[in-house]
């Protein structure tokens, strides 16, 4: 699918005013969504950074429907949401617009349920890998080392790979996406609009004060994450299992860019030795792997 | 108005409950299993394959998903219905809080089991009983008639209330017994029950920008959306009185107040109970009268909203014998609230049957007599 981004819709679906911190990835994300389905959908927000950052009510800065709901329920309220629809005869995409922590720790029952049994949702897991609207605590999707409130010396446990497994459980669709790609990322939504039953994807969404970086650098942070191959845009379309470009050639691990660039630039992972990097090195080839055994 | 051949037929609670949901046509049903609820929705997932209920019938994995589920669908305007048990409900209950704060207005069958450990499957009032602060209305059926009626007026109630309702029947004594009982017939049904309004409490559909449940600019939005939650309650009264009244012109079935009161004009002494075993109760009362004791008994119908102008009629009467199927480190739930409508008679509190420990007939008979005989402090546990 091609489309040209002066010919996106110029209606702002998130409004200038609202309460996100500088440089929010999340937000980025939010735009995205509202461009390729703000007529479309209804959001379903279970308690996150995204229910603060809609502002305070009366008023809202997000110009879509939204729901919120509570931490682990969203994927079962969209559901209901979905099931209602269906049977009042009313169009439209039950989107859930959740966190890590609600979807990979406290939520991740609901997940995996309304997987199995392909209710026709919109999951949008956006990545921030961490608790980070109760001040950074550490959660499922906290990659190893990473400081957090929680882990003050650096997490010691691997990142739950929620989308791999959702994709080995068999749903319609699954995607990894990345805020620094917004193309990518707008296609995938407009994908998963067209295909009925269970879709996921994974948004990587760097916070600025929960990774200890620059606002201005949201971006950079989220394109190094791609071009050092710790992150990996792909996706799983009724069966067939793909790499997405840019991440095609960085499959090839002499494409990369040195891990450390990636990791200089952000504070909580200030505190690692040369040998910690090079060992996270090695685990993001060992995930290269593991993905590569899907492309075959 | 035209007369319609009633169906009487033998039915289990449960599958009464199923029956009356059936005929209320939910547009969504979510269903987890826990005994002694299950057979209720094994019935309905029956009524749908067989192509008899046009609902979306949802398996999900937890009672936490299913009322997730019910609450999302009644969100977006559908009718939608679920039921559950003791440990069931407790899984579900931060889902429980939100959805009444929401005001959707979910049906939800309740019943009721103990809560363990030990592991138990027995009859208890606990479980319903943590619905009391919710915002839920309550109500528990008398007899397998009554779940049934109870079940089909629920949806008008909550619907023209904005508030989610929970119909009570007791676990086994209610749920597995069979009783012959008559079904409305559809017509009727559908007449009493109009359809349901998809943009109450909020019209959530896409392309309308509504934000339901941000944060609040002020702290008062947070406080007058509980005031009107209790003043909800408060007008739910008449509600309930009305529409009790109308079905009762459609079905020739009415079931009264918020509390319904047996053989209480001439009593001194009067029973307070809620559920099935109200019937062992009433039979007491008639021994107790045949040996001239001027005995009364009031069956709690509705436990929420909280029928505080009925129950101060009880200062009427001498001696006020509550009994609890229920336990707190309080008392029992019943006799704590008829104590707090009450000044001047005197409340004797009875623990008893929980844990699905039998008490029946006799039990009321004998525990009566010793109540109004003094020989019991204010909480007495007969087990």
């Amino acid at each position: 699918m091609t489309f040209r981004l002066d010919q996106l819709p110029k209606k702002k679906y998130v409004l200038p005013g609202n309460a996100a911190c500088a440089g929010c990835g999340m937000m980025i994300g939010l735009r995205v969504l509202g461009m390729a389905l703000g007529e479309e959908v209804v959001l379903i927000v279970p308690a996150s950074c995204s229910s603060v950052v809609q502002g305070l009510a009366p008023k809202s800065s997000i110009a879509m429907p939204v729901l919120n709901v509570p931490f682990a329920s969203a994927a079962a309220v969209a559901t209901g949401i979905s099931e209602a629809f269906k049977a009042l005869g009313v169009r439209g995409h039950a989107v859930v617009w959740a966190g890590d922590g609600s979807t990979v720790d406290i939520g991740f029952a609901a997940v995996s349920g309304a997987a199995e049994r392909n209710s026709d949702v919109i999951y949008v897991m956006y990545d921030n890998e961490a608790y980070m609207n109760t001040g950074i605590q550490r959660s499922g999707s906290t990659p190893k080392y990473a400081w957090t409130s929680t882990t003050p010396v650096g997490k010691r446990e691997q990142k739950k790979d929620v989308a791999l497994m959702l994709a080995v459980q068999g749903a319609p669709y699954v995607a990894t996406a990345n805020i620094a790609y917004p193309q990518d990322f707008y296609r995938k939504l407009k994908r998963a609009a067209e295909i009925p039953g269970f879709k996921f994807i994974h948004l990587y969404a760097p916070c600025p004060p929960g990774w200890r970086f620059d606002p201005a650098k949201t971006v950079e942070v989220a394109r190094l994450a791609v071009e050092t191959g710790v992150w990996i845009l792909w996706e799983y379309d009724r069966g067939a299992f793909r790499l997405n470009p840019p991440s095609t050639i960085y499959r090839d691990r002499a494409k990369r860019r040195p891990l450390a660039d990636y990791i200089k630039i952000q504070g909580r992972f200030a505190h690692l030795s040369d040998e910690e990097v090079r060992f996270i090195e090695e685990e993001v080839e060992a995930k290269w792997q593991r993905i590569a055994k899907f492309l075959e | 108005m035209k007369t319609l051949a009633t169906r009487k037929i033998a039915l289990t609670g449960n599958y009464a409950v199923a029956h009356a949901v059936k005929m209320a046509k939910p547009h969504v049903i979510a269903a987890y299993p826990i005994t002694p609820q299950t057979s209720i929705v094994e019935k309905l997932s029956e009524f749908v394959e067989r192509g008899e209920l046009k609902s979306s019938f949802v398996n999900v994995e937890s009672e936490f998903s299913a009322m997730s589920v019910v609450y999302g669908a009644a969100m977006a305007g559908a009718r939608a219905f679920t039921a559950t048990s003791s440990h069931g409900l407790l899984y579900m209950y931060e889902v429980v809080w939100w959805t009444a704060l929401s005001r959707a207005p979910v049906v939800m069958a309740v019943v009721t089991r103990t809560i363990g450990p030990p592991w138990n499957i027995h009859v208890e009032h606990n479980d319903i009983l943590t619905l009391r602060d919710t915002g839920w209305l309550v109500a528990m059926a008398g007899d397998v008639q009554e779940a049934f009626d109870l079940t089909l007026q629920a949806f008008k109630i909550a619907e023209f209330a904005v508030l989610p309702m929970a119909v009570g029947l007791d676990g086994f004594i209610l749920s597995h017994s069979t009783e012959p009982i008559e079904l409305t017939p559809q017509e009727v049904v559908d007449e009493f029950l109009p359809p349901r309004r998809f943009d109450v409490p909020v019209a959530f559909r896409p392309g309308v920008p509504v934000t339901f449940g941000n944060l609040p600019s002020d702290n008062r939005i947070h406080a007058r959306h509980k005031a009107a939650l209790y003043n909800a309650h408060q007008d739910a009264k008449e509600l309930i009185r009305r529409v009790d009244e109308e079905y009762g012109k459609l079905t020739g079935r009415s079931y009264g107040g918020l509390v319904e009161w047996y053989k209480c004009e001439d009593a001194k002494y009067v029973v307070v109970c809620t559920g099935a075993w109200c019937s062992d109760g009433k039979a007491a009362v008639d021994r107790l009268r045949a040996r001239g004791m001027p005995v009364g008994l009031a069956r709690l119908r509705f436990l929420r909203p909280f029928p505080a102008e009925w129950l101060r009629r009880l200062d009427l009467y001498d001696v006020v014998i509550v009994y609890d199927r229920d336990i707190t480190p309080a008392g029992g739930v019943l006799g704590l609230e008829v104590k707090s409508v009450l000044s001047r008679a005197k409340v004797i509190n009875i623990i008893a049957g929980i844990a699905g420990v039998d008490f029946d007939v006799s039990g009321f008979y004998e525990t009566v007599q010793n109540a109004i005989g003094g020989k019991y402090g204010e909480v007495e546990f007969v087990i």
